[in-house]
Formats: structure tokens, sequence, C-alpha cells
């Protein structure tokens, strides 16, 4: 087996504001995040030779990759890619393997999601579960299931938890002050978070993200012409993706601490890339925190902190801006949203800016940003997708 | 001579005080509580709850037919037989039927089936009996009645707890109490005349052919147990038959229970039963369109079949309180409840017939080579990856506790707007049930609480009702 890593690089990205997006509908997101990204690239649409199109929620609009051939009048193969919460993910991998082949030497990644025109208000929910398992599950129903059992495991008070998990909440809302394409840019205290009302026990308002449209775009080359598009092009590093087998709600002894979709593809794009520690030899991750405790429970699943030690890492700040690893410095998907299919491209473009010095405000600047990880996770069953990036070859 | 094997009853966790509703309406509160179904059971749910009591102990394997009886089922073209027995996970080479439009139902279905293992057509026959009848807002009917359950095995073989000795029918044709077609409340004519060219008519004939035809004095008789539509027309009867009220007669439970429609005849019977010894008479008489009386005799089994069954007075004992009134109009679907869960799936016909062993009947499988046990049933084991390689175990009998769980507040509807979900963890292997719990205060949740299964509608859609288990705490 092969490793993807230096075989392709990113020479361009585009991104919309993320937000509740009245007045674009999922074309006109396509069409921001694209143009956005050729200009970035300095190409002309022509130029594509293929194209991934990542969407979910594709039965209000259509189905296939119409939304992406309609508004970008492309005539040329595209592909819709659909896995759960880590499609923007999947709709990068893929093209990576469109052009790491030698298929193709200029694709479009694209990702949409245009939730708001669902008429409700939180974040969804998935399907598949059939008609009797399904039938009152939502997500944040779902992901307080992990919260439940963390706090028991690790015998934390729900004070403690809530406190625990709060903070997150509060790093993120922090970063997405200073992230002008975040759908929420408001600064929240611990006190907020803590006085929330309930949307799924123990989940407040600020443990879950909010209700988003967005749309993100990577225009991908293999790494030998990189330069001569760009001085400062993103290299690929690491591309990780794997399920669970069977829901974690129905899987014999599950303790609901150790993922493995989580620890699957982490490893494997660490070993793509040649990291021994991601603690240490990362210097930005944009994780899936849908809900704070699902980036809780990613960092001890990706070796950032040890099994059950989170909340020191957390309390001593580790994971902020100017932490030891800044996680979620855009803001997160707690200040994005979460518009499904455009999610994993919009984590990886506040990568691919860090990497090249340009995040939209200096303040948010990391110093020196050489590797970073992207991340989504969704499901049921469970399926995570990690992509790392780096500035240098080799 | 054919005998009762076994008795099983189900009452709702529900009950609403008669004050509650009379304040409602500023009218006279007639005293005491009623059951009130949760909005997630019916008729048919109910009677599994009776069906699964009655058979504590007893090998399902052994039952050859079941006979559901109630005046509101919820199907009007679809057997609820068929369901309850499936549910019940009873053998399929059996016979199964549906009675109603009358509140003598439940004893016509007891009728049948005593004559079916009589003729020896079948050995051992369930009839369940489950009723949830709704009185106009406002009217007597509305704190008169109870939702209720209860079932019988019949059998002419085994070990009866006791023999039905004879039995006598009455019928009648008129309007006492009524619904059309298309009637959602109870009707009925003035009560003077149905009481006395009714009730008291058609019970007295009935009893009395019963009791000339067995030479039967009204003293020899341990105890009459009378339906009647309210307590005081009970002990009316009793006292023109010549029974003592005071000593004979079968409390109505009128008072903590409601009247319960056709189940309410057999439910007095079980409870009778709850209270017998061995060679008491019980005179049973059911009323509705006619009577049917039954003179049955208890044996010495009474006492051993109590070993885990809850019955009439188990079910009784273990309640909640509804908060208002209101809560009972949205329950029952008189004021309409805001649906809530957004994202549910419609019900499939082909889905629910494909996947009924596991979603109806409640199997997991338990694989063959490493012995792990999975809910819903796996054909590659989690474990070994075995492929189709495993026997089909029942999880709804066995008992569980919470693993971890969330009080979700956005899958609700607008009359139970949190919902608790559940990962359990069943005695049988650890195996892992992910399930919603219900008939619970939300407060109370606790991992490591012990819960066991229930079987519930879940929603409405496609034209369908959509059944699955649930858990609770244990009653």
């Amino acid at each position: 087996m092969e490793s993807i890593k230096d075989k392709v690089a990113i020479i361009g990205m585009g991104c919309t504001k993320f937000g509740e997006c009245w007045d674009l509908g999922l074309d006109d997101l396509a069409i921001e995040a694209a143009y956005e990204a050729y200009e970035d690239a300095s190409i002309d649409p022509k130029d594509i030779q293929a194209c991934w199109f990542g969407t979910v929620t594709a039965p209000v609009t259509g189905i296939g990759a119409t939304h992406g051939v309609n508004p970008l009048k492309l005539r040329i193969p595209m592909t819709r890619v659909e896995n759960w919460c880590i499609t923007g993910h999947e709709t990068l991998r893929n093209a990576c393997f469109g052009v790491a082949s030698g298929m193709y030497d200029i694709v479009l990644a694209l990702g949409v999601e245009k939730l708001k025109d669902t008429g409700f208000p939180g974040l969804g929910t998935g399907r598949g579960m059939g008609p009797v398992l399904e039938a009152r599950r939502t997500s944040p129903g779902s992901f307080s299931l992990i919260a439940t059992r963390y706090f028991y495991t690790y015998g934390l008070s729900p004070e403690e938890g809530k406190t625990t998990i709060g903070k997150i909440a509060v790093k993120n809302h922090n970063n997405g002050s200073m992230s002008p394409k975040a759908h929420f840019r408001n600064k929240i205290t611990l006190e907020q978070v803590m006085n929330a009302p309930i949307i799924a026990w123990p989940l407040g308002l600020f443990d879950c993200c909010g209700n988003s449209d967005g749309a993100a775009a990577a225009i991908l080359v293999p790494a030998s012409q990189a330069k001569k598009f760009r001085v400062d092009p993103v290299y690929i590093k690491g591309l990780g993706q794997s399920f669970d087998p069977l829901l974690p709600h129905a899987r014999p002894k599950f303790d609901w601490l150790n993922w493995d979709a989580l620890q699957n593809s982490s490893r494997q794009a660490y070993e793509q890339a040649g990291i021994r520690n991601p603690r240490e030899e990362l210097n930005i991750a944009e994780v899936h925190d849908c809900f704070t405790i699902t980036e809780l429970i990613i960092y001890e699943n990706f070796g950032f902190s040890a099994q059950g030690k989170a909340k020191e890492d957390i309390d001593a700040g580790f994971f902020e801006l100017f932490g030891g690893l800044p996680v979620n410095a855009d803001g997160g998907l707690k200040c994005f949203g979460h518009p499904v299919g455009a999610s994993g491209l919009r984590m990886t473009y506040e990568v691919y800016k860090q990497i090249q010095g340009k995040a939209q405000t200096p303040e948010r600047q990391l110093k020196n940003v050489k590797l970073g990880l992207s991340h989504t996770f969704g499901g049921p069953p469970q399926v995570s997708a990690v992509a790392i990036l780096g500035r240098d070859l080799g | 001579m054919s005998g009762i094997i076994s008795y099983g009853a189900y009452v709702p966790l529900w009950r609403l005080s008669r004050d509650a509703i009379g304040a409602a309406w500023g009218r006279p509160s007639l005293g005491g509580e009623r059951s009130i179904a949760n909005n997630d059971e019916d008729t048919v749910t109910m009677a599994i709850e009776a069906v699964l009591d009655c058979l504590a102990g007893i090998d399902r394997n052994s039952v050859d037919g079941l006979y559901f009886a109630s005046t509101t089922a919820p199907f009007r073209e679809k057997q609820c037989a068929t369901l309850v027995a499936g549910a019940a996970d009873l053998k399929p080479e059996i016979v199964t039927a549906d009675f109603g439009n009358s509140l003598r139902a439940g004893t016509t279905a007891l009728r049948a089936a005593l004559d079916a293992v009589n003729s020896g057509s079948a050995q051992n026959i369930i009839v369940t009996a489950a009723d949830c009848r709704l009185g106009y807002p406002r009217s007597d009917y509305e704190q008169n009645f109870g939702d209720a359950a209860t079932a019988l095995l019949v059998s002419k073989n085994g070990k009866p707890v006791a023999n039905v000795k004879a039995s006598y029918t009455i019928s009648n044709e008129m309007y006492d109490v009524w619904r059309l077609d298309k009637d959602t409340f109870v009707q009925s004519w003035e009560d003077r005349f149905i009481i006395e060219h009714g009730y008291i008519e058609n019970m007295s004939k009935a009893i009395s052919g019963l009791m000339k035809k067995q030479n039967l004095a009204a003293g020899s008789v341990t105890k009459a147990v009378l339906y009647a539509p309210t307590a005081r027309t009970q002990q009316q009867l009793a006292r023109q038959l010549g029974f003592d009220p005071k000593t004979q007669l079968q409390d109505l439970l009128v008072n903590n229970l409601g009247v319960c429609g056709c189940a309410h005849s057999l439910l007095l019977l079980a409870a009778a039963l709850e209270d017998a010894k061995e060679s008491d008479k019980l005179l049973v008489a059911s009323y509705g369109d006619g009577s049917d009386a039954f003179l049955i005799e208890v044996t010495a089994e009474v006492d051993k079949i109590k070993t885990g069954k809850r019955g009439v007075k188990g079910f009784l004992a273990s309640k909640r309180m509804l908060p208002t009134y209101e809560r009972y109009l949205s329950y029952r679907g008189i004021l309409e409840p805001q649906p809530g869960e957004s994202f549910r799936l419609f019900p499939s016909a082909s889905v629910s017939w494909r996947e009924r062993n596991w979603s109806l009947r409640f199997h997991g499988s338990k694989c063959k080579n490493c012995g792990l046990v999975t809910f819903p049933i796996q054909r590659v084991c989690y474990q070994c990856q075995s492929k189709d390689n495993y026997d089909e175990v029942r999880l709804s009998d066995k008992k569980g506790k919470v693993f971890t769980f969330s009080l979700d507040n956005l899958a609700g509807r607008s009359d139970d707007p949190i919902i608790p979900q559940m990962v359990i963890e069943s005695e049988l292997e650890n195996a892992r049930i992910y399930c919603v719990m219900t008939d619970c205060d939300p407060k109370e949740i606790k991992i490591n609480m012990p819960v066991e299964m229930t079987f519930r509608k879940i929603y409405e859609g496609a034209g369908m009702y959509n059944y699955f288990w649930k858990c609770r705490p244990i009653r």
C-alpha cells in the first residue's frame, strides 16, 4: 500500500460566509466557493478536468451531481459524494486519488450544504437506522450518550463534566469571534454555557453547533506541478478514513471511550505523514466539534491527550489559540455550524490559510505553521476522516 | 371440563384524579382516580402486557391460540390478535381471532376459547381483552371509564387454577350504550331506561338462568363477580339476586381504576382469583348486548400460579399521577399534540415484515461460534465475523440496566417533550439495546438503573401505526 504523502498539492481554496443564508440557494453557495478557489489558484474554470461534489441533504434540490453541474456549467466528469458528516473530507480524498492516480492534472473538490431550507432550527439528524430505531433520535441526543458515560466513567459530577466541556465552547467562541466567515462571532462566558437551556441532557445550547448553510472548495494538482501555479502551495501529507462497524448503541462491550473510527483514521494519516507524536508535531488541528463532548473524546482518541486526561489539558489551556496545540482556531463547527458537505473542506481551508500565513484576521494567525490536521466525524455508525496538510515537501 | 390455567392483568402506570377532571369542568368529582393509557399505548400494547403477565413461567410454545377482544381496537381491517401473538413471541402455528363491537366481547372470546378446547380443536388458548374507551369531555363516562387489559389461559388439560363448571348466555338487542362506525365517544340513552331494561334485566336473566341450571343458591356462591357501569348499580343487582354486597361481591375497582370496557369482567375475575382459595365458587357475569354468566370453581393451584405475576393488585399498586387533565386530552388525541419527531422515517410494510423477528419478536442473535449476543440480529458476528451462524434469542422478557442515556428536548411531542434515549445492557449476555424509556420521570434516570422491556406504539405514518419495544423502570 502506497502513501499519499507529497503526491498532491492544494493550489487554491474558497469558502463562503457560513450562516443563515436565506438569500443564497445551493447553486449560489457552490458558485461563491468555486470562484474564490479559481481566483486563489489563478486558473480558468475551463482548466478543470474533473470534479468531486459533496452534499448530503440532496433531496431538497435533486440528486446526483446535478447541483454542481447546473450552477458551474462544467462539462467534465463529475461525481457526487456522500458519506455522513465526513462528506467534505471524502470529496477532498477522492479528488486527491483522481490526481494521484495520474488520471487528472487539475481537479475541483467542492462541498456544499443548504440546511436552512429544511424548516428545522437545530442540527438535524442522520437517517438510516430504520423506522423503529430511528424514531426519536436526534444528533444532540446521540452525542449526549457519550457525555453521560464519560462523566460516569471518570467520576465527574454533572457540574464538573459540564464545566470541562463548557470550556471548549468558550475557547471556540473566542476563536470564532475573530473569524469573519463564521456564523456565530460572539464571545461567551463559562457562566453563560452553564446556564444555557438544555438541548439533550447533559448537553446545553452552547455545547451544540449551529445549523448553517455554507460551501467550500479546493483545487488540486500533482505536487510536482504545484509551484507552477503559486509560490506557497500546500501539500497533502496523509489521508485517513475509517468506519466503526455497528451502531455504538448496539456494539457489545463497547466502552463509549475508544472509538475505532477515530483511532484508525488518525493512525492511518499519522503513519502516512510520518507523525509519531501528534501532540508535539502538529501546529494546528481543526477537529469535529459538532458537540463539545465530541471535541473532548477526539483529544483522547487522536493522541492529543492521554485517555481520561483531557480535562487536565483543557484546564491548562493547552488547546487554546496560542496554547501547545491550537484546536479549532477559526471557531470550529461551534461557530461555523455544520453544513455537512462543506465542513471538511471549510476546516481544510483554515489549515491551508494558516500554513500560508493568510488567516483572515492577523490576531488569529498562528506562527510558523508547518503541519496541520483537519477532521470530520459522523454517523451512525461512526465514520471519521482525517487530512494532514504540510507546508514543505519531504 | 375446561379450566383456567393462568390469568394476567395490565393497568397503565398513569392515573388521573377525578377531582382534576371535575375541576376542569366545574363539575362534581366522582371521587378516586382512573387509569390512563400513556400516549404510546393502545389496546394492542396493553393486551400484550396482560398476555405476558399471564404467561409468566409458562412455555410460550404451549399456546396454540390467541383471541383478542376490544371495542377500541387500533385497526378496522387487520387483525390485532396476530400482532399481540407476534410481540408475545408465540409460535406461528396458532389460531387467532379478534372479537369486538360489544362490551361483552371479552367473555364472548372466553366462551369461544372454552368451546374450542372442549371440542379438542385446540389445547391451550389465551384470551385477552383490552379497552381504552372515550367518554365525551365533561361527561360522567369520562370520569368513570378506565384503561386496562386482562388475559386468561384456558385449557382442557394441565393444572387449572379454576374450572369453568357452566355458562349461560342471553342476547339482547337495544341501544343502551353504543358508538356508530364514525363515533369517537360513547353515546348512551337515558340512564334509568338502560339500567332497568338493559343492565338489571339481562344480568338477572343470565345469572338466574345459570343458577337454576346448576341448582345453585345465592348463599353457596363465594363471590359474585359482576360487571357494572357503576358501583351503585352493581350493588343494586347483587341485592336483587340475593347476594350480600358486603361479603359476596367482588369490588368493582371503580375507585382506583375505572370501568374498563370489555376487559373489565375478565379483569374482575383475575382480581377475584388473586384473593380466592381452593373450592371457592365464583359467579362471573358480563354485560353488553345481553349477558354471559359463568360458574367457576377454584382449585388448590390458585396459590401456586401467583409467582412471577403482577396481576391486578401488582399493577394497581404501581402508579404515577398524571399532573393535569389537559395531559389526558393530549394523550388520547382529543387535543392534538404538536408532533415533534421531525426526522422520523415512515414505516414500510415490507421492512416491518422482513425485520419482524427483531422489531416485533425482539430477538437478538447469539453467535454459535463465540457466543456473542447482539441486538438487532446480525448475520455477520461483530466479534468473530462468523457468517449466518447464530441462534435467535428472545430479549423481551429479560431485564436490563441503563448503560448510558440522554434526555433529549428536541425529539419529543408537545405533551411529552423530553425523550429519554437509552443504551441498556440486557441481563442476557450483556447484550446492548438502544431504545427510548417510557413510563418514567426523566429526573430519576441514572446509569445502572434496572429496566424491563415494554411494547409500545412509536408513531403513525404512511397510514400505519408503527410499534416497537421501549424500556421502562421496573414496575
